[in-house]
């Protein structure tokens, strides 16, 4: 609230149809210079439509895109100063690796010694010096990730629009270029965009993500934000593994699940408003039955290196996923016990704007109360 | 015992072609050769050749030849490699494709027949400039008619491949050159060009080599305005009956073809590492 600097993109009530289909809902969304972004959704959510409409692929059927607080509705692509490594890297096959990374700073009119350095210096930022020389076929995936990273940086781009890059590589490369690509950003100070499906590689990497669904924004937050405070059912469900229960919110701090009373920690709803409960599996342990709050039994376990993941049923039926570093035995009764700030509730069609209020206006009581 | 029995039937399969190559193709060119290396008493000579290249006539002819099958091919892939990028731009491209293709399935004689149709005294293009109070003009047996109907002739051929290499472009590519800074004309000049010339030269092979042996649209349109080693040929083998120079000419006009699929075939990128 306190930030006046005029944001490096902007969206302002920006929706694109197809005949009848609705593809993007009146989008709103402000990114600051320098920071790390994730659109993240499943596909089919508009995170890939968003990341066109900046380029300026796809052009809007209504509202405002601003750059840097100038409309840039009907700039062309090529006048934008971004940049996009595409999902299948669109290298050029004509090409080797150093005229595709050059192709950007040729076409900008630069003299050659300033084009060799450009490429020089970007392939060295990808650690694929070695690799100028080489024809595009000749190389792995991973080293082409790289080489549509160094193409579209050496443009000096603003801000680089990345369209689920990582998706076409195996489990390690992925993790690795997550690092690096953090890396560079932090290195450059330039705006990152990235779209992504995956959940794990938008709370690693991302400074501030932004949940889409069915063409809507459903959230948008720093990954502890929306991994810890999901605003809805989509949102809990989509990042991270949760148990979703039913419960009534009996008065402030007070909620009723599975047949029995809870001390949490939200407040500010109707008093026995119908509610979401959500508990983490990595926030439940198991326990004696005398120690437990709920009695599960044992249902299924599977080892994952790390950890079992366990499903296990309660009295009334409800299926639990936790995450135990001790491993049980199936059929066995044994007790379910979490704290109070580990029960995260959610209300029905509850938007971020209310859900912020609200937040806002309970801190304050807790905050008057302690005075 | 069964790879044997597989390549023996992988063998049968090829029987039909390969009598038709023989009989066809294989038999007429050693004919061919055979006759323009010997005398009348079947003594070897390379009299003919002596001839053909000594005379300024035959080397004019071969000049003519080569020139006007240079030009049929220039004006078709002026007009086919446009026509081939619309194309492909287009929502129903396959339909309008067939449209441009249709023309090949009706005999080459009968087209031809129809221009002489066109272009004659009495034909509709001077029935329609008569209209405007223009005297008839003399259309037909020019240089630039022979062009028109030859050129009109060869399109779809040149057309096909370069659509073809074109449909082949992923789309993410002129995308991406976009993305990159560059406009529609650098596009077109760095990316989709350098990627749609094995169409382009297979375009130019097909019209280019067949141009080079023209004879029937150069008699019917051409009349004597226009003489190459197509006209020659049948000249020789049908008027004058002096098969051995006529076969001689064929087979000047035959390693000049095979000169033209080697400069336009299709090498393969290498990695070059010149710059290492």
């Amino acid at each position: 609230m306190t930030n006046t600097s005029t944001p490096i993109i902007e969206f302002k009530n920006v929706g694109l149809s197809y005949d009848d289909d609705e593809i993007l809902k009146n989008i709103d969304l402000e990114l600051e210079a320098g920071k790390f972004y994730t659109l993240l959704g499943p596909s089919g959510s508009g995170k890939t439509t968003i990341l066109n409409i900046i380029s300026g692929q796809l052009k809007v059927t209504h509202g405002d895109i601003l750059f840097e607080g100038n409309v840039i509705n009907d700039v062309p692509v090529e006048k934008r100063r971004m940049n996009t490594v595409f999902q299948d890297y669109g290298l050029f096959p004509n090409m080797n690796v150093f005229d595709n990374v050059a192709f950007g700073p040729s076409i900008k009119g630069l003299s050659k010694k300033e084009i060799k350095n450009k490429v020089t210096e970007m392939l060295s930022l990808v650690k694929l010096s070695q690799y100028a020389d080489r024809e595009i076929t000749e190389l792995s995936g991973g080293q082409r990730q790289r080489v549509a990273i160094a193409r579209a940086l050496a443009n000096d781009p603003d801000v680089l629009l990345l369209d689920e890059p990582l998706s076409a590589l195996d489990y390690k490369l992925r993790k690795e270029m997550q690092y690096e690509l953090r890396e560079i950003q932090q290195r450059l100070g330039i705006t990152f965009v990235f779209v992504t499906h995956d959940q794990e590689e938008a709370l690693a990497m991302s400074d501030w993500i932004y949940v889409m669904n069915d063409g809507v924004i459903q959230q948008n937050g720093s990954p502890e934000d929306i991994y810890d405070e999901p605003i809805n059912h989509f949102v809990a469900d989509f990042i991270g593994e949760s148990n979703i229960l039913d419960g009534i919110m009996k008065a402030d701090y007070l909620v009723h699940f599975t047949g029995k009373d809870f001390e949490n920690v939200d407040a500010g709803m109707r008093p026995n408003e119908r509610v979401e409960v959500v508990l983490r599996p990595e926030d439940l342990d198991l326990t004696t039955i005398d120690n437990g709050k709920l009695v599960v039994t044992i249902d299924d376990q599977s080892f994952r290196g790390d950890y079992y993941e366990i499903t296990a049923i309660d009295d009334d039926g409800n299926e639990w996923q936790v995450q135990a570093t001790n491993k049980s035995k199936i059929g066995e009764r044994v007790g379910l016990t979490f704290d109070p700030e580990d029960i995260h509730i959610m209300r029905f069609n509850e938007s971020e704007n209310d859900f912020d209020a609200r937040l806002e206006r309970y801190e304050d009581d807790v905050d008057d109360a302690k005075k | 015992m069964m790879p044997k029995s597989k390549k023996q039937r992988q063998l049968f399969y090829v029987v039909p072609y390969s009598i038709w190559l023989i009989l066809f193709v294989f038999a007429p060119l050693v004919l061919l050769l055979f006759q323009s290396l010997t005398t009348s008493n079947g003594d070897f000579t390379l009299h003919n050749y002596a001839v053909y290249f000594a005379s300024g006539t035959y080397l004019k002819m071969t000049f003519n030849s080569v020139w006007y099958a240079f030009l049929i091919t220039l004006i078709t892939l002026l007009i086919s490699y446009p026509t081939a990028y619309l194309l492909n731009q287009l929502k129903q491209k396959q339909f309008w494709l067939l449209l441009v293709i249709l023309p090949t399935w009706i005999n080459l004689l009968l087209k031809t027949y129809a221009f002489v149709g066109l272009l004659s005294k009495t034909g509709t293009v001077n029935n329609f400039i008569g209209l405007l109070g223009i005297a008839p003009q003399q259309l037909l047996f020019s240089d630039w008619s022979f062009l028109l109907v030859a050129a009109y002739i060869e399109i779809p051929f040149m057309i096909l491949p370069i659509f073809n290499s074109l449909a082949e472009i992923n789309p993410r590519l002129e995308q991406a050159s976009h993305d990159l800074g560059a406009n529609k004309w650098q596009t077109l000049r760095r990316v989709i060009l350098p990627l749609s010339m094995p169409g382009i030269k297979a375009g130019i092979q097909a019209v280019f080599i067949p141009s080079l042996s023209l004879f029937m649209i150069t008699r019917l349109i051409g009349g004597n305005r226009v003489i190459t080693l197509g006209t020659a040929i049948e000249e020789h083998f049908l008027v004058t009956q002096n098969w051995r120079l006529g076969s001689t000419i064929g087979v000047i006009l035959i390693v000049a073809m095979v000169i033209i699929m080697i400069l336009t075939r299709d090498r393969v990128r290498k990695s070059s590492r010149k710059r290492g």
